[in-house]
Protein backbone atom coordinates (compact mmCIF):
# COMPACT_ATOMS: atom_id res chain seq x y z
CA UNK A 1 0.00 0.00 0.00
CA UNK A 2 2.78 2.42 0.92
CA UNK A 3 4.58 1.63 -2.33
CA UNK A 4 1.55 2.13 -4.55
CA UNK A 5 -0.20 5.32 -5.56
CA UNK A 6 -3.54 4.84 -3.80
CA UNK A 7 -2.54 5.85 -0.29
CA UNK A 8 -0.50 8.93 -1.31
CA UNK A 9 -3.27 10.14 -3.60
CA UNK A 10 -5.90 9.61 -0.91
CA UNK A 11 -3.71 11.44 1.62
CA UNK A 12 -3.26 14.43 -0.66
CA UNK A 13 -6.98 14.46 -1.44
CA UNK A 14 -7.73 14.36 2.29
CA UNK A 15 -5.42 17.30 2.90
CA UNK A 16 -7.09 19.26 0.08
CA UNK A 17 -10.54 18.50 1.50
CA UNK A 18 -9.48 19.54 5.01
CA UNK A 19 -7.96 22.76 3.64
CA UNK A 20 -11.20 23.40 1.75
CA UNK A 21 -13.25 23.27 4.97
CA UNK A 22 -10.79 25.46 6.85
CA UNK A 23 -10.89 28.04 4.05
CA UNK A 24 -14.69 27.83 3.89
CA UNK A 25 -14.96 28.68 7.59
CA UNK A 26 -12.40 31.50 7.36
CA UNK A 27 -13.82 33.06 4.18
CA UNK A 28 -17.43 32.84 5.33
CA UNK A 29 -16.75 34.24 8.79
CA UNK A 30 -17.24 37.97 8.04
CA UNK A 31 -20.67 37.38 6.50
CA UNK A 32 -21.74 35.11 9.35
CA UNK A 33 -20.69 37.70 11.94
CA UNK A 34 -22.81 40.23 10.07
CA UNK A 35 -25.79 37.88 10.14
CA UNK A 36 -25.44 37.37 13.89
CA UNK A 37 -25.15 41.11 14.47
CA UNK A 38 -28.29 41.86 12.46
CA UNK A 39 -30.34 39.15 14.10
CA UNK A 40 -29.14 40.16 17.57
CA UNK A 41 -27.43 36.90 18.44
CA UNK A 42 -24.68 37.82 20.84
CA UNK A 43 -23.53 34.46 22.13
CA UNK A 44 -22.76 31.39 20.16
CA UNK A 45 -20.68 28.26 20.63
CA UNK A 46 -17.80 27.45 18.30
CA UNK A 47 -19.50 24.34 16.94
CA UNK A 48 -22.64 26.33 16.20
CA UNK A 49 -20.62 29.03 14.46
CA UNK A 50 -18.67 26.59 12.27
CA UNK A 51 -21.78 24.72 11.25
CA UNK A 52 -23.46 28.01 10.34
CA UNK A 53 -20.52 29.17 8.20
CA UNK A 54 -20.58 25.89 6.31
CA UNK A 55 -24.28 26.07 5.52
CA UNK A 56 -24.87 29.60 4.27
CA UNK A 57 -27.17 30.15 1.35
CA UNK A 58 -24.77 32.24 -0.72
CA UNK A 59 -21.37 31.52 0.78
CA UNK A 60 -18.14 33.07 -0.44
CA UNK A 61 -16.75 29.54 -0.57
CA UNK A 62 -19.37 26.80 -0.40
CA UNK A 63 -18.40 23.73 1.60
CA UNK A 64 -17.81 20.40 -0.11
CA UNK A 65 -21.02 18.83 1.15
CA UNK A 66 -23.11 21.78 -0.10
CA UNK A 67 -21.68 21.28 -3.59
CA UNK A 68 -22.25 17.53 -3.35
CA UNK A 69 -25.89 18.04 -2.29
CA UNK A 70 -26.42 20.56 -5.11
CA UNK A 71 -24.98 18.15 -7.67
CA UNK A 72 -27.14 15.32 -6.31
CA UNK A 73 -30.25 17.53 -6.41
CA UNK A 74 -29.67 18.75 -9.95
CA UNK A 75 -28.62 15.46 -11.52
CA UNK A 76 -30.45 12.60 -9.84
CA UNK A 77 -33.55 14.30 -8.47
CA UNK A 78 -34.35 16.34 -11.59
CA UNK A 79 -35.53 14.91 -14.89
CA UNK A 80 -32.68 15.10 -17.44
CA UNK A 81 -34.89 17.10 -19.81
CA UNK A 82 -35.61 19.84 -17.28
CA UNK A 83 -33.76 23.12 -17.72
CA UNK A 84 -32.83 23.03 -14.05
CA UNK A 85 -31.06 19.74 -14.47
CA UNK A 86 -27.30 19.75 -14.64
CA UNK A 87 -27.42 16.68 -16.89
CA UNK A 88 -29.35 18.73 -19.46
CA UNK A 89 -26.67 21.46 -19.48
CA UNK A 90 -23.82 18.96 -19.45
CA UNK A 91 -25.33 17.23 -22.49
CA UNK A 92 -25.50 20.53 -24.42
CA UNK A 93 -21.84 21.18 -23.72
CA UNK A 94 -20.92 17.55 -24.41
CA UNK A 95 -22.59 17.49 -27.83
CA UNK A 96 -20.69 20.61 -28.94
CA UNK A 97 -17.47 19.16 -27.53
CA UNK A 98 -17.84 15.83 -29.34
CA UNK A 99 -18.83 17.39 -32.65
CA UNK A 100 -15.92 19.83 -32.52
CA UNK A 101 -13.51 17.16 -31.38
CA UNK A 102 -14.50 14.82 -34.23
CA UNK A 103 -14.15 17.49 -36.92
CA UNK A 104 -10.92 18.73 -35.36
CA UNK A 105 -9.36 15.28 -35.18
CA UNK A 106 -10.23 14.45 -38.80
CA UNK A 107 -8.95 17.85 -39.94
CA UNK A 108 -5.76 17.48 -37.94
CA UNK A 109 -5.06 14.03 -39.37
CA UNK A 110 -5.70 15.23 -42.92
CA UNK A 111 -3.40 18.21 -42.41
CA UNK A 112 -0.70 15.91 -41.04
CA UNK A 113 -1.04 13.60 -44.06
CA UNK A 114 -0.56 16.59 -46.36
CA UNK A 115 2.41 17.88 -44.39
CA UNK A 116 4.16 14.50 -44.39
CA UNK A 117 3.67 13.99 -48.12
CA UNK A 118 4.34 17.50 -49.44
CA UNK A 119 7.60 19.26 -48.70
CA UNK A 120 6.18 22.65 -49.63
CA UNK A 121 3.30 22.22 -47.19
CA UNK A 122 5.69 21.08 -44.48
CA UNK A 123 8.01 24.06 -44.91
CA UNK A 124 5.29 26.68 -45.23
CA UNK A 125 2.61 25.34 -42.82
CA UNK A 126 4.56 23.91 -39.90
CA UNK A 127 6.04 27.20 -38.62
CA UNK A 128 2.55 28.73 -38.66
CA UNK A 129 1.01 25.78 -36.85
CA UNK A 130 3.65 26.08 -34.14
CA UNK A 131 3.23 29.86 -33.98
CA UNK A 132 -0.55 29.55 -33.78
CA UNK A 133 -0.12 27.55 -30.57
CA UNK A 134 1.17 30.71 -28.92
CA UNK A 135 -1.89 32.77 -29.90
CA UNK A 136 -4.75 33.02 -27.42
CA UNK A 137 -7.32 31.47 -29.74
CA UNK A 138 -10.01 31.39 -27.07
CA UNK A 139 -10.09 35.17 -27.27
CA UNK A 140 -11.71 34.90 -30.70
CA UNK A 141 -14.51 32.71 -29.33
CA UNK A 142 -17.11 35.44 -28.71
CA UNK A 143 -16.55 36.91 -32.14
CA UNK A 144 -16.98 33.60 -33.93
CA UNK A 145 -20.21 33.00 -32.02
CA UNK A 146 -21.69 36.43 -32.66
CA UNK A 147 -20.60 36.64 -36.29
CA UNK A 148 -21.92 33.18 -37.11
CA UNK A 149 -25.15 34.07 -35.36
CA UNK A 150 -25.40 37.13 -37.59
CA UNK A 151 -25.10 34.93 -40.68
CA UNK A 152 -27.84 32.72 -39.34
CA UNK A 153 -25.78 29.81 -38.09
CA UNK A 154 -26.62 29.19 -34.47
CA UNK A 155 -27.02 26.36 -32.04
CA UNK A 156 -24.39 23.72 -31.61
CA UNK A 157 -22.26 24.43 -34.69
CA UNK A 158 -20.52 27.71 -33.71
CA UNK A 159 -19.46 26.24 -30.36
CA UNK A 160 -18.29 23.09 -32.10
CA UNK A 161 -16.23 25.21 -34.50
CA UNK A 162 -14.35 26.74 -31.58
CA UNK A 163 -13.64 23.26 -30.24
CA UNK A 164 -12.52 22.26 -33.73
CA UNK A 165 -10.16 25.18 -33.91
CA UNK A 166 -8.63 24.32 -30.55
CA UNK A 167 -8.43 20.58 -31.06
CA UNK A 168 -6.94 20.28 -34.52
CA UNK A 169 -3.59 21.78 -33.56
CA UNK A 170 -2.49 19.12 -31.08
CA UNK A 171 -3.70 16.38 -33.43
CA UNK A 172 -1.90 17.85 -36.46
CA UNK A 173 1.38 18.35 -34.61
CA UNK A 174 1.22 14.95 -32.91
CA UNK A 175 0.34 13.11 -36.11
CA UNK A 176 3.14 14.73 -38.11
CA UNK A 177 5.47 13.36 -35.46
CA UNK A 178 3.67 10.01 -35.58
CA UNK A 179 3.76 9.64 -39.37
CA UNK A 180 7.48 10.36 -39.23
CA UNK A 181 8.02 7.86 -36.40
CA UNK A 182 8.86 4.79 -38.58
CA UNK A 183 12.59 4.19 -38.59
CA UNK A 184 14.69 4.32 -41.73
CA UNK A 185 15.23 0.56 -41.58
CA UNK A 186 11.45 -0.04 -41.68
CA UNK A 187 11.01 2.41 -44.55
CA UNK A 188 13.79 0.60 -46.40
CA UNK A 189 12.09 -2.73 -45.86
CA UNK A 190 8.86 -1.38 -47.36
CA UNK A 191 10.97 -0.09 -50.23
CA UNK A 192 12.41 -3.54 -50.92
CA UNK A 193 8.83 -4.87 -50.99
CA UNK A 194 8.17 -2.29 -53.73
CA UNK A 195 5.33 -0.87 -51.61
CA UNK A 196 3.35 1.96 -53.17
CA UNK A 197 2.90 5.27 -51.34
CA UNK A 198 -0.59 4.23 -50.23
CA UNK A 199 0.63 0.86 -49.00
CA UNK A 200 3.50 2.55 -47.17
CA UNK A 201 0.96 4.82 -45.50
CA UNK A 202 -1.64 2.24 -44.48
CA UNK A 203 0.70 -0.63 -43.54
CA UNK A 204 3.51 1.26 -41.87
CA UNK A 205 2.95 4.96 -41.17
CA UNK A 206 -0.64 4.72 -39.90
CA UNK A 207 -0.09 1.83 -37.41
CA UNK A 208 3.14 3.42 -36.14
CA UNK A 209 1.41 6.72 -35.54
CA UNK A 210 -1.44 5.33 -33.40
CA UNK A 211 0.22 5.93 -29.99
CA UNK A 212 0.79 9.55 -31.05
CA UNK A 213 -2.81 9.80 -32.21
CA UNK A 214 -4.21 8.74 -28.85
CA UNK A 215 -1.84 10.98 -26.90
CA UNK A 216 -2.86 14.01 -28.95
CA UNK A 217 -6.53 13.02 -28.83
CA UNK A 218 -6.38 13.11 -25.03
CA UNK A 219 -5.10 16.68 -25.15
CA UNK A 220 -7.53 17.58 -27.93
CA UNK A 221 -10.66 16.35 -26.16
CA UNK A 222 -9.76 18.16 -22.92
CA UNK A 223 -9.18 21.40 -24.82
CA UNK A 224 -12.37 20.85 -26.88
CA UNK A 225 -14.37 20.88 -23.66
CA UNK A 226 -12.73 24.15 -22.63
CA UNK A 227 -13.58 25.56 -26.05
CA UNK A 228 -17.22 24.52 -25.81
CA UNK A 229 -17.56 26.00 -22.31
CA UNK A 230 -15.97 29.32 -23.30
CA UNK A 231 -18.08 29.31 -26.47
CA UNK A 232 -21.18 29.33 -24.31
CA UNK A 233 -20.22 32.50 -22.46
CA UNK A 234 -21.10 35.14 -25.06
CA UNK A 235 -24.41 33.64 -26.17
CA UNK A 236 -26.08 35.35 -23.25
CA UNK A 237 -26.27 32.40 -20.88
CA UNK A 238 -28.84 30.24 -22.64
CA UNK A 239 -27.84 26.69 -21.87
CA UNK A 240 -24.77 24.60 -21.18
CA UNK A 241 -22.17 24.42 -18.44
CA UNK A 242 -20.59 27.72 -19.50
CA UNK A 243 -23.99 29.39 -19.29
CA UNK A 244 -24.43 27.94 -15.78
CA UNK A 245 -21.09 29.46 -14.78
CA UNK A 246 -22.08 32.84 -16.23
CA UNK A 247 -25.57 32.99 -14.73
CA UNK A 248 -24.18 31.78 -11.42
CA UNK A 249 -21.70 34.65 -11.44
CA UNK A 250 -24.42 37.18 -12.36
CA UNK A 251 -26.70 36.15 -9.52
CA UNK A 252 -24.03 35.31 -6.95
CA UNK A 253 -25.04 31.66 -6.85
CA UNK A 254 -21.70 30.29 -5.75
CA UNK A 255 -23.02 26.79 -5.11
CA UNK A 256 -24.27 26.67 -8.69
CA UNK A 257 -20.88 27.79 -10.04
CA UNK A 258 -19.04 25.15 -8.06
CA UNK A 259 -21.41 22.38 -9.06
CA UNK A 260 -21.08 23.35 -12.74
CA UNK A 261 -17.32 23.38 -12.26
CA UNK A 262 -17.29 19.90 -10.78
CA UNK A 263 -19.59 18.64 -13.49
CA UNK A 264 -17.17 20.01 -16.10
CA UNK A 265 -14.26 18.36 -14.29
CA UNK A 266 -16.10 15.02 -14.18
CA UNK A 267 -16.92 15.36 -17.88
CA UNK A 268 -13.27 16.03 -18.71
CA UNK A 269 -12.14 13.07 -16.63
CA UNK A 270 -14.67 10.74 -18.28
CA UNK A 271 -13.79 11.89 -21.81
CA UNK A 272 -10.04 11.58 -21.29
CA UNK A 273 -10.36 8.15 -19.71
CA UNK A 274 -12.62 7.02 -22.58
CA UNK A 275 -9.88 7.95 -25.04
CA UNK A 276 -7.43 6.08 -22.81
CA UNK A 277 -9.73 3.04 -22.86
CA UNK A 278 -9.96 3.14 -26.66
CA UNK A 279 -6.17 3.31 -26.73
CA UNK A 280 -5.79 0.20 -24.55
CA UNK A 281 -8.31 -1.76 -26.61
CA UNK A 282 -6.63 -0.77 -29.87
CA UNK A 283 -3.20 -1.63 -28.56
CA UNK A 284 -4.43 -5.01 -27.39
CA UNK A 285 -6.00 -5.82 -30.76
CA UNK A 286 -2.83 -4.74 -32.53
CA UNK A 287 -0.96 -7.29 -30.45
CA UNK A 288 0.82 -4.90 -28.13
CA UNK A 289 2.02 -6.02 -24.74
CA UNK A 290 -0.68 -5.59 -22.06
CA UNK A 291 0.28 -2.58 -20.02
CA UNK B 1 -18.44 42.07 -56.62
CA UNK B 2 -15.06 42.80 -58.09
CA UNK B 3 -13.75 39.78 -60.02
CA UNK B 4 -10.36 41.27 -60.93
CA UNK B 5 -9.38 41.54 -57.24
CA UNK B 6 -10.56 37.99 -56.60
CA UNK B 7 -8.69 36.54 -59.55
CA UNK B 8 -5.65 38.65 -58.74
CA UNK B 9 -5.54 37.09 -55.28
CA UNK B 10 -5.98 33.60 -56.70
CA UNK B 11 -3.24 34.20 -59.26
CA UNK B 12 -0.95 35.41 -56.49
CA UNK B 13 -1.72 32.21 -54.59
CA UNK B 14 -0.81 30.01 -57.55
CA UNK B 15 2.43 31.90 -58.20
CA UNK B 16 3.42 31.87 -54.52
CA UNK B 17 2.68 28.16 -54.30
CA UNK B 18 4.89 27.54 -57.33
CA UNK B 19 7.72 29.64 -55.91
CA UNK B 20 7.50 27.74 -52.62
CA UNK B 21 7.55 24.38 -54.41
CA UNK B 22 10.64 25.60 -56.26
CA UNK B 23 12.33 26.92 -53.12
CA UNK B 24 11.93 23.73 -51.06
CA UNK B 25 13.43 21.67 -53.89
CA UNK B 26 16.62 23.72 -53.94
CA UNK B 27 19.69 22.21 -52.33
CA UNK B 28 21.59 25.31 -51.23
CA UNK B 29 25.34 25.06 -50.73
CA UNK B 30 25.88 27.69 -48.05
CA UNK B 31 24.19 27.60 -44.67
CA UNK B 32 23.01 31.19 -44.80
CA UNK B 33 21.22 30.38 -48.04
CA UNK B 34 19.47 27.39 -46.45
CA UNK B 35 18.41 29.50 -43.49
CA UNK B 36 17.10 32.27 -45.73
CA UNK B 37 14.98 29.73 -47.63
CA UNK B 38 13.59 28.17 -44.45
CA UNK B 39 12.49 31.66 -43.34
CA UNK B 40 11.30 32.85 -46.75
CA UNK B 41 8.95 29.91 -47.37
CA UNK B 42 6.67 30.38 -44.32
CA UNK B 43 6.80 34.17 -44.70
CA UNK B 44 5.66 33.88 -48.31
CA UNK B 45 2.88 31.54 -47.18
CA UNK B 46 1.74 34.06 -44.55
CA UNK B 47 1.73 36.89 -47.09
CA UNK B 48 -0.28 34.68 -49.46
CA UNK B 49 -2.88 34.12 -46.75
CA UNK B 50 -3.19 37.87 -46.19
CA UNK B 51 -3.47 38.54 -49.94
CA UNK B 52 -6.18 35.90 -50.37
CA UNK B 53 -8.02 37.28 -47.34
CA UNK B 54 -7.83 40.82 -48.72
CA UNK B 55 -8.75 39.74 -52.25
CA UNK B 56 -11.68 37.57 -51.23
CA UNK B 57 -13.22 40.04 -48.76
CA UNK B 58 -12.89 42.96 -51.18
CA UNK B 59 -13.54 40.97 -54.34
CA UNK B 60 -16.73 39.33 -53.05
CA UNK B 61 -17.81 42.43 -51.11
CA UNK B 62 -17.95 40.52 -47.84
CA UNK B 63 -19.56 42.73 -45.23
CA UNK B 64 -16.84 44.17 -42.94
CA UNK B 65 -19.04 43.10 -40.01
CA UNK B 66 -18.42 39.49 -40.90
CA UNK B 67 -14.78 39.65 -41.89
CA UNK B 68 -12.94 42.94 -42.37
CA UNK B 69 -10.03 42.89 -44.84
CA UNK B 70 -6.51 43.03 -43.33
CA UNK B 71 -5.89 46.57 -44.62
CA UNK B 72 -8.93 47.82 -42.66
CA UNK B 73 -7.71 46.05 -39.52
CA UNK B 74 -4.28 47.61 -39.94
CA UNK B 75 -5.81 51.06 -40.34
CA UNK B 76 -7.75 50.41 -37.15
CA UNK B 77 -4.61 49.35 -35.28
CA UNK B 78 -2.71 52.49 -36.26
CA UNK B 79 -5.79 54.60 -35.60
CA UNK B 80 -6.53 53.45 -32.06
CA UNK B 81 -3.13 52.95 -30.48
CA UNK B 82 -4.09 54.58 -27.13
CA UNK B 83 -7.03 52.19 -26.59
CA UNK B 84 -4.98 49.14 -27.56
CA UNK B 85 -2.09 50.25 -25.37
CA UNK B 86 -4.34 50.79 -22.34
CA UNK B 87 -5.93 47.36 -22.81
CA UNK B 88 -2.51 45.78 -23.26
CA UNK B 89 -1.25 47.35 -20.05
CA UNK B 90 -4.30 46.28 -18.07
CA UNK B 91 -4.38 42.70 -19.32
CA UNK B 92 -0.82 41.82 -20.16
CA UNK B 93 1.43 43.92 -17.94
CA UNK B 94 -0.73 43.52 -14.85
CA UNK B 95 -2.85 40.35 -14.94
CA UNK B 96 -0.76 38.10 -17.16
CA UNK B 97 2.77 38.92 -15.98
CA UNK B 98 2.00 39.11 -12.25
CA UNK B 99 -0.15 35.98 -12.35
CA UNK B 100 2.42 34.14 -14.46
CA UNK B 101 5.29 34.91 -12.11
CA UNK B 102 3.25 34.01 -9.03
CA UNK B 103 1.77 30.82 -10.49
CA UNK B 104 5.03 29.50 -11.92
CA UNK B 105 6.90 30.51 -8.76
CA UNK B 106 4.38 28.76 -6.52
CA UNK B 107 4.39 25.60 -8.66
CA UNK B 108 8.19 25.55 -8.57
CA UNK B 109 8.33 26.17 -4.82
CA UNK B 110 5.84 23.40 -4.05
CA UNK B 111 7.76 21.00 -6.29
CA UNK B 112 10.97 21.76 -4.36
CA UNK B 113 9.12 21.47 -1.05
CA UNK B 114 7.76 17.98 -1.78
CA UNK B 115 11.06 16.91 -3.35
CA UNK B 116 12.28 15.17 -0.20
CA UNK B 117 9.07 13.21 0.28
CA UNK B 118 8.51 10.50 -2.37
CA UNK B 119 5.20 9.79 -0.62
CA UNK B 120 3.81 13.27 -1.31
CA UNK B 121 5.21 13.20 -4.84
CA UNK B 122 3.39 9.99 -5.66
CA UNK B 123 0.24 11.57 -4.31
CA UNK B 124 0.65 14.96 -6.04
CA UNK B 125 1.72 13.81 -9.51
CA UNK B 126 -1.49 11.98 -10.52
CA UNK B 127 -3.64 14.76 -9.05
CA UNK B 128 -1.56 17.43 -10.79
CA UNK B 129 -1.80 15.59 -14.10
CA UNK B 130 -5.54 15.19 -13.63
CA UNK B 131 -6.10 18.84 -12.76
CA UNK B 132 -4.02 19.94 -15.78
CA UNK B 133 -6.65 18.31 -18.03
CA UNK B 134 -9.59 20.03 -16.31
CA UNK B 135 -11.31 23.15 -17.64
CA UNK B 136 -9.67 25.31 -14.94
CA UNK B 137 -10.81 28.41 -16.77
CA UNK B 138 -14.15 27.83 -15.01
CA UNK B 139 -12.77 29.21 -11.76
CA UNK B 140 -12.86 32.65 -13.41
CA UNK B 141 -16.31 33.65 -12.04
CA UNK B 142 -15.27 32.52 -8.55
CA UNK B 143 -12.08 34.56 -8.67
CA UNK B 144 -13.98 37.61 -9.93
CA UNK B 145 -16.30 37.22 -6.94
CA UNK B 146 -13.43 36.90 -4.47
CA UNK B 147 -10.95 39.45 -5.76
CA UNK B 148 -13.20 42.02 -7.40
CA UNK B 149 -13.45 43.29 -10.96
CA UNK B 150 -9.96 44.71 -11.39
CA UNK B 151 -6.81 42.86 -12.44
CA UNK B 152 -6.13 40.90 -9.20
CA UNK B 153 -8.98 38.50 -10.02
CA UNK B 154 -7.53 37.89 -13.49
CA UNK B 155 -4.07 37.39 -12.03
CA UNK B 156 -5.61 34.85 -9.62
CA UNK B 157 -7.09 32.87 -12.52
CA UNK B 158 -3.67 32.93 -14.21
CA UNK B 159 -2.04 31.71 -10.98
CA UNK B 160 -4.41 28.72 -10.75
CA UNK B 161 -3.96 27.88 -14.44
CA UNK B 162 -0.17 28.04 -14.46
CA UNK B 163 0.43 26.35 -11.09
CA UNK B 164 -0.24 22.73 -12.03
CA UNK B 165 1.71 22.45 -15.30
CA UNK B 166 4.70 23.97 -13.49
CA UNK B 167 4.34 21.62 -10.51
CA UNK B 168 4.04 18.47 -12.63
CA UNK B 169 6.91 19.38 -14.95
CA UNK B 170 9.27 20.42 -12.17
CA UNK B 171 8.61 17.24 -10.18
CA UNK B 172 9.30 15.03 -13.20
CA UNK B 173 12.28 17.22 -14.16
CA UNK B 174 13.85 16.78 -10.73
CA UNK B 175 13.70 13.02 -11.30
CA UNK B 176 15.55 13.37 -14.63
CA UNK B 177 19.13 13.25 -13.33
CA UNK B 178 20.45 9.71 -13.71
CA UNK B 179 21.65 7.68 -10.74
CA UNK B 180 25.14 7.63 -12.23
CA UNK B 181 25.33 11.42 -12.01
CA UNK B 182 23.87 11.39 -8.52
CA UNK B 183 26.47 8.83 -7.47
CA UNK B 184 29.18 11.10 -8.81
CA UNK B 185 27.83 13.98 -6.70
CA UNK B 186 27.93 11.62 -3.71
CA UNK B 187 31.56 10.75 -4.28
CA UNK B 188 32.22 14.50 -4.23
CA UNK B 189 30.55 14.51 -0.79
CA UNK B 190 27.99 17.01 -2.09
CA UNK B 191 25.09 17.78 0.25
CA UNK B 192 21.40 17.80 -0.69
CA UNK B 193 21.36 21.47 -1.66
CA UNK B 194 24.61 21.28 -3.60
CA UNK B 195 23.28 18.31 -5.58
CA UNK B 196 20.05 20.21 -6.14
CA UNK B 197 21.64 23.38 -7.45
CA UNK B 198 24.59 21.92 -9.34
CA UNK B 199 23.06 18.80 -10.82
CA UNK B 200 19.32 18.29 -10.48
CA UNK B 201 17.99 21.79 -11.24
CA UNK B 202 20.11 22.16 -14.38
CA UNK B 203 19.01 18.67 -15.42
CA UNK B 204 15.40 19.71 -14.80
CA UNK B 205 15.74 22.90 -16.85
CA UNK B 206 14.30 21.47 -20.11
CA UNK B 207 11.19 20.32 -18.22
CA UNK B 208 10.85 23.64 -16.41
CA UNK B 209 11.14 25.57 -19.66
CA UNK B 210 8.55 23.30 -21.23
CA UNK B 211 6.15 24.33 -18.44
CA UNK B 212 7.12 27.98 -18.83
CA UNK B 213 6.27 27.80 -22.54
CA UNK B 214 2.93 26.04 -22.02
CA UNK B 215 2.09 28.53 -19.29
CA UNK B 216 2.88 31.59 -21.43
CA UNK B 217 -0.06 30.65 -23.68
CA UNK B 218 -2.33 29.57 -20.83
CA UNK B 219 -1.71 32.81 -18.94
CA UNK B 220 -2.86 35.01 -21.81
CA UNK B 221 -5.94 32.86 -22.45
CA UNK B 222 -6.81 32.82 -18.75
CA UNK B 223 -6.55 36.58 -18.35
CA UNK B 224 -8.61 37.33 -21.47
CA UNK B 225 -11.37 34.83 -20.74
CA UNK B 226 -11.56 35.91 -17.08
CA UNK B 227 -12.38 39.39 -18.32
CA UNK B 228 -15.54 38.04 -19.96
CA UNK B 229 -16.90 37.61 -16.43
CA UNK B 230 -16.65 41.24 -15.46
CA UNK B 231 -13.99 43.95 -15.55
CA UNK B 232 -13.48 47.66 -15.22
CA UNK B 233 -13.91 49.34 -18.60
CA UNK B 234 -10.45 48.47 -19.87
CA UNK B 235 -8.74 45.24 -20.88
CA UNK B 236 -8.36 43.07 -23.94
CA UNK B 237 -11.06 40.55 -23.02
CA UNK B 238 -13.46 43.35 -22.09
CA UNK B 239 -12.81 45.15 -25.39
CA UNK B 240 -13.32 41.98 -27.40
CA UNK B 241 -16.62 41.06 -25.76
CA UNK B 242 -18.11 44.58 -25.84
CA UNK B 243 -16.96 45.61 -29.31
CA UNK B 244 -18.37 42.35 -30.72
CA UNK B 245 -21.70 43.40 -29.29
CA UNK B 246 -21.37 46.82 -30.95
CA UNK B 247 -20.37 45.16 -34.25
CA UNK B 248 -17.01 46.96 -34.31
CA UNK B 249 -15.42 43.82 -35.66
CA UNK B 250 -12.34 45.59 -37.01
CA UNK B 251 -11.41 46.74 -33.49
CA UNK B 252 -11.90 43.16 -32.27
CA UNK B 253 -9.52 41.91 -34.92
CA UNK B 254 -7.05 44.63 -33.99
CA UNK B 255 -7.24 43.46 -30.38
CA UNK B 256 -6.73 39.86 -31.49
CA UNK B 257 -3.70 40.91 -33.55
CA UNK B 258 -2.23 42.59 -30.47
CA UNK B 259 -2.92 39.46 -28.40
CA UNK B 260 -1.30 37.28 -31.06
CA UNK B 261 1.80 39.44 -31.27
CA UNK B 262 2.04 39.63 -27.46
CA UNK B 263 1.60 35.86 -27.09
CA UNK B 264 4.14 35.03 -29.78
CA UNK B 265 6.69 37.50 -28.40
CA UNK B 266 6.23 36.16 -24.87
CA UNK B 267 6.74 32.60 -26.12
CA UNK B 268 9.70 33.61 -28.27
CA UNK B 269 11.45 35.35 -25.36
CA UNK B 270 11.12 32.24 -23.21
CA UNK B 271 12.38 30.07 -26.07
CA UNK B 272 15.42 32.36 -26.43
CA UNK B 273 16.05 32.16 -22.69
CA UNK B 274 15.78 28.38 -22.93
CA UNK B 275 18.43 28.24 -25.65
CA UNK B 276 20.75 30.32 -23.49
CA UNK B 277 20.19 28.28 -20.31
CA UNK B 278 20.01 24.76 -21.71
CA UNK B 279 22.76 25.17 -24.32
CA UNK B 280 24.02 21.68 -23.40
CA UNK B 281 20.78 19.88 -24.30
CA UNK B 282 20.83 17.75 -27.51
CA UNK B 283 17.72 19.43 -28.93
CA UNK B 284 19.43 22.83 -28.72
CA UNK B 285 22.93 21.70 -29.75
CA UNK B 286 21.85 20.06 -32.98
CA UNK B 287 19.77 22.99 -34.16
Amino acid sequence: MYQGKTLPVLTVLGVILAAWYVFAVVLNTPWQLGVYERSGVTEWSNAQFISDTLNQKRPVLPSAHQVAVEIWNTTVLKAPTSRRSLVFHAWITLSATLLGFTIGTVLGIMLAVGIVHSRAMDKSLMPWIVASQTIPILAIAPMIIVVLNAVGISGVLPKALISTYLSFFPVAVGMVKGFRAPEQIQLDLMHTYAASKAQLFWKLRWPTSLPYLFTSMKIAIAISLVGAIVGELPTGAVAGLGARLLSGSYYGQTVQIWSALFMAAALAAILVSLVGLAQRITEKRMGGAPA
Amino acid sequence: MNPSLLFGALAFWVVAWGVNEYLVRLTPKSQTMARTISIAVPVLFGITLLVIWEGVTRGLNVSPILLPPPSMIWARITGSVPILWADFQQTFMKAVLIGYVMGCGAGFAVAIAVDRSPFLQRGLLPIGNFVSALPIIGVAPIMVMWFGFDWPSKAAVVVVMTFFPMLVNTVSGLAAASSMEKDLMRTYAAGYWQTLFKLRLPAAAPFIFNALKINSTLALIGAIVAEFFGTPIVGMGFRISTEVGRMNVDLVWAEIAVAAVAGTTFYGLIALLERAVTFWHPSVRSG
